[in-house]
């Protein structure tokens, strides 16, 4: 055993954990994040996996990867390029080796680059790391598979079953290299297959083997590195992806409002993991219905709203366009609902996996008729929890369909989720129909906010009939007069823009920046790095964010005026810029659009916004 | 639960135009209910768009009067949130069977216990006499002035196609045969399609007129009811018996026919396919059958989704939100 290997102390590493679909790299990728988290770190990680089901196996499209990016200070986002790049076979490394930093390690499973697995991967000679330049001193070469082999050779298990315990060899070897206690990983996988103790202690073994290869052999690597942990903020911790937190944050409004929780949906990448998550938790009293398309998804969810549920519709791409019709009906209705919408790429089918800000102007006017709906965006994987419940709250309490924005980035990401308490959560009052109206009240009566009052089917004395043609006023039947059309209209818009929001909060050099960065919903962590590396650089700038889009925080117009320069910064073509235009006088902003279905890159936003700080 | 009377069902004046057979209809639907029994504040009556569509406009219910073509949806979440709920949808050949078509057949095929009134009057009476999925081949509409080129929908094999357990037919001027049907609708755990024949006196008028009126409905209608042998006619001297593969019309008493070879009507028959043959005769070598043709048990879907939710609660560990959060994996930080 060498003594000579250091121990640098980092603030922040990346990890891209890439091989076949099916070979656990989001496992090892989670696994690695909880133990950095445990040690105080702050992660956010990204999964990035194909569209196909199962291409061929060691095919170049059949790649899949987790990143995880663990930091001593906040860290906003799972990173640009990546500092350890795990590959797990050939396919792998050709296709994620451009996201690995000049100066990354590479760890390859030499097992997995042979002939045959070459020749998937499309490499034209038997030497990878030349054909792709890649320097031999970056890269760790272990005979991966057949040292799993070895150390579980006495299990009796089948080689089938040894080799998907290949992962967390590669785990091993990580954590040996960022100084990991892989007792934490131990203690994990100990819970996780409580049910199967031989499967832990497989999978344990295999950890402790990749651990000791890095250890003994010291690999190619000349340094060992520890990841500091500063600002931590104490507590009980999980890790969970946007879709989880927005599912959880529903549950938590649901039981916050006293209601039953509803979904109707209908299967749709990346929103699917919502019902999915919803589904289990029928011990909670949660209903989900499959429905048998988009539209009857969001319609039934109107059905359930009427009979007095929290009901939630869940989507995705294409789905929106089929949900307008029933949201508008909840519109006209007054009812309480709301439609999670996990931006991808588009138009169309588009590209179902990967993540866009397209849907922005849809979903703000994408309706027949004037249909005003308030829009939130959730800024990342662990908001989603809050965002799902001010969403759920805002609808029950103004009686009124709310869109809530994700994007797929969001919600497949992951963040460091601290444990929320519902009992500091604020509490959620629909507007019942109070007792004392009872013989008088008719269905379109507002309350004080300008909300039309709930009463929900089985309570007597409230019969009532709603419906998609424009009521009267006072008596709430059919109504074509145009004063009447007019004077609803008018209520209904004047209903969601009276909803109060927090202010637009502004950081960075909030008094005397050259350029105000804006931005909405899930490129918050990119905006954020963006500005603090600029600052870095002795630049003055701000980053203002928005999470609120309709109605609009009161003082978004004196925000966005206060500055020389504001650039808008989105993944479309400037929807958000379009709608601040049209809302804020005189406002003409810079813009910064990028609709490749990737997360934006911080390195390519701070060059961009140089360029504009300097003209 | 009170006694009620159609007036405690009632609400406002109906606008359809004068002679539809919507009025007819409302009057059975106030009377079934009250007899049926179950309160007003408690019933929810739930339409698309069409002129039958304004129904819940004339119900002291609950209600609403919604968008084209999704009523089967929206009343699935309505049933499914508020299972307490006695559920009734009401829509139009075009609203059920074309716009709304998809949410018909899978709300058939799941079962939920809601009762569907489909008014067929095989035209588009709200836009103005365009022809409908259930209008006839060659049938000459504003849309279609040259006669149509498509073959009908005949909701019973739509119903049938789609695992339908319960299918009813009456026609919208017979009171006392609506009233029947839609007492065993609700009766019916699961959807339960009732199909009233009803005439548009304005855009396709005589559609159904060989069963409108109660003399022809005596020469050209058989009333099934389960048990009882198939006879019909003026005299009931005719009945159906089984032939090969299909149905025939025989009368009593010649040919050595005598009522024992008189088929009798088993609405409860798992097997469908001679319900099914009933519900498409038609004339002029067959009686239009009105009744309960079938009408089999099967779990519902709003009974089984709350039977799992209760199940689920008393396995898992968890029934708070707070509780939820343990069981993940967590780590502390100090």
């Amino acid at each position: 055993m060498k003594e000579d290997v250091s121990v640098k102390h980092i603030d922040d590493v990346v990890v891209l954990f890439s091989g076949d679909s099916g070979d656990g790299m989001q496992l090892a990728g989670n696994i690695f994040s909880t133990v950095s988290a445990t040690l105080g770190n702050s992660i956010s990680t990204f999964p990035n996996y194909p569209a196909d089901i199962r291409a061929p196996q060691g095919s170049l499209t059949g790649v899949s990867g987790f990143k995880v990016h663990v930091s001593a200070d906040q860290s906003y986002t799972p990173g640009d390029q990546c500092d350890v790049l795990v590959a797990m076979n050939a396919a792998a490394l050709k296709t994620q080796y451009k996201q690995a930093k000049p100066n990354a390690t590479i760890i390859i499973d030499a097992d997995a680059f042979q002939a045959k697995d070459l020749e998937k991967a499309e490499f034209k000679t038997d030497d990878p790391l030349g054909e792709m330049g890649i320097d031999h001193d970056r890269v760790i070469i272990c005979h991966m598979t057949q040292m799993v082999k070895d150390c579980l050779a006495d299990t009796g298990m089948d080689v089938k079953s040894m080799l998907k315990c290949r992962n967390m060899f590669a785990l091993g070897l990580v954590c040996w290299l960022y100084s990991r206690d892989i007792q934490i990983a131990f203690n994990f996988l100990h819970e996780k297959f409580a049910k199967k103790p031989e499967i832990a202690e497989a999978n344990i073994r295999v950890i402790q083997a990749g651990y000791d290869f890095g250890h003994n052999t010291h690999s190619s690597a000349a340094n060992v590195y520890y990841i500091d942990a500063h600002n931590k903020q104490s507590g009980r911790y999980m890790d969970i992806t946007g879709n989880k937190a927005t599912a959880y944050g529903f549950i938590a409004a649901a039981e916050k409002a006293g209601l039953k929780l509803y979904l109707g949906s209908y299967p749709i990448t990346p929103a699917t993991d919502v019902l999915h998550e919803l589904a289990k938790h029928k011990s909670l009293g949660v209903t989900t219905v499959q429905c048998e398309d988009e539209i009857a998804g969001c319609a039934s969810s109107v059905g359930a709203a009427f009979a007095g549920a929290l009901a939630v519709t869940s989507t995705s791409g294409p789905g929106i366009c089929l949900k307008s019709e029933a949201m508008n009906l909840a519109v006209i209705m007054e009812l309480p609902l709301v439609v999670l919408d996990v931006q991808r790429g588009g138009p169309a089918t588009g590209l179902p996996t990967k993540s866009e800000q397209t849907d922005l102007l849809q979903v703000l006017f994408g309706r027949n008729g004037e249909s005003p709906m308030p829009v939130l965006a959730a800024t990342s994987p662990t908001d989603c929890f809050d965002a799902a419940y001010e969403a759920s709250k805002m609808a029950l309490e103004h009686m009124t369909p709310v869109v809530l924005l994700t994007d797929a980035f969001v919600a497949n990401g992951s963040g460091a989720f601290r444990l929320p308490d519902l009992n500091e959560y604020p509490a959620i009052r629909p507007p019942y129909v109070p007792e004392e109206l009872r013989g008088t009240w008719t269905p379109y009566q507002r309350n004080a906010e300008g909300s039309r009052y709930w009463a929900i089917p089985g309570r007597e004395g409230f019969t009532h009939i709603l419906g998609g043609l424009e009521k009267d006023n006072l008596t709430g039947a059919i109504s074509t007069d145009p004063e009447n059309h007019d004077l609803m209209t008018r209520l209904r818009q004047q209903k969601v823009d009276k909803i109060p929001v927090p202010d637009l909060h502004v950081a960075g050099d909030v008094n005397d920046a050259d350029l105000l960065i804006v931005g909405f919903g899930g490129t918050f962590g990119h905006l954020r790095e963006a500005m603090q590396t600029l600052r870095q650089q002795g630049y003055k700038v701000a980053h203002a964010h928005f999470k609120y889009i309709n109605p609009l925080p009161k003082n978004t117009a004196e925000v966005l005026k206060k500055y020389p320069k504001v650039v808008v910064a989105e993944q479309n073509m400037g929807q958000l810029a379009a709608f601040l235009r049209m809302k804020v006088d005189g406002f003409v902003p810079q813009q910064f659009n990028q609709v490749k279905g990737q997360p934006f890159v911080v390195n390519e936003l701070v060059t961009a916004f140089q360029n504009l700080l300097n003209a | 639960m009170a006694e009620h009377t159609a007036q405690d069902y009632k609400k406002g004046q109906p606008r359809w135009c004068p002679g539809c057979g919507d009025h007819f209809f409302l009057g059975a639907f106030h009377k079934a209910l009250a007899e049926i029994g179950v309160e007003p504040h408690d019933t929810a009556v739930i339409s698309g768009i069409g002129c039958s569509s304004r129904l819940p406009h004339y119900m002291a219910t609950y209600g609403m009067n919604t968008i084209h073509g999704r009523a089967a949806a929206i009343a699935t979440g309505c049933k499914v949130a508020n299972p307490h709920l006695s559920v009734w949808q009401i829509s139009g050949d075009g609203d059920g069977l074309a716009i709304g078509g998809n949410h018909f057949i899978h709300a058939n095929r799941r079962n939920i216990d809601i009762n569907i009134v489909l008014l067929n009057n095989r035209i588009y009476g709200l836009t103005k006499g365009q022809y409908s999925p259930t209008s006839p081949r060659g049938f000459v509409s504003k849309s279609s002035p040259y006669g149509t080129v498509e073959d009908p929908f005949r909701p019973a094999e739509l119903c049938f196609g789609a695992r339908g357990r319960f299918f009813a037919r009456a026609v919208a001027t017979d009171a006392q045969g609506c009233i029947d049907i839609l007492k065993a609708a609700h009766a019916h755990k699961g959807t339960a399609v009732c199909e009233i024949l009803q005439n548009c006196v304005i855009f396709n008028n005589g559609t159904h007129d060989s069963v409108y009126s109660k003399p022809e409905r005596a020469k050209h209608a058989i009333y099934v009811e389960h048990g009882k042998p198939l006879v019909f006619g003026e005299n009931n001297e005719f009945g159906l018996v089984q032939e090969g593969f299909g149905l025939k019309v025989v009368k009593i008493g010649e040919n050595g026919i005598t009522e024992k070879d008189i088929l009798v009507h088993d609405a409860h028959c798992q097997d469908n396919t001679l319900q099914l043959k009933l519900a498409l005769m038609e004339g002029p070598d067959f009686p239009i059958a009105l009744g309960v043709i079938r009408d089999v048990e099967a779990p519902t879907y709003d009974e089984a989704v709350a039977e799992q939710i209760d199940q689920i609660a008393h396995k898992k560990p968890y029934h708070n939100f707070a509780e939820l959060l343990e069981t993940n994996d967590t780590w502390e930080i100090k």
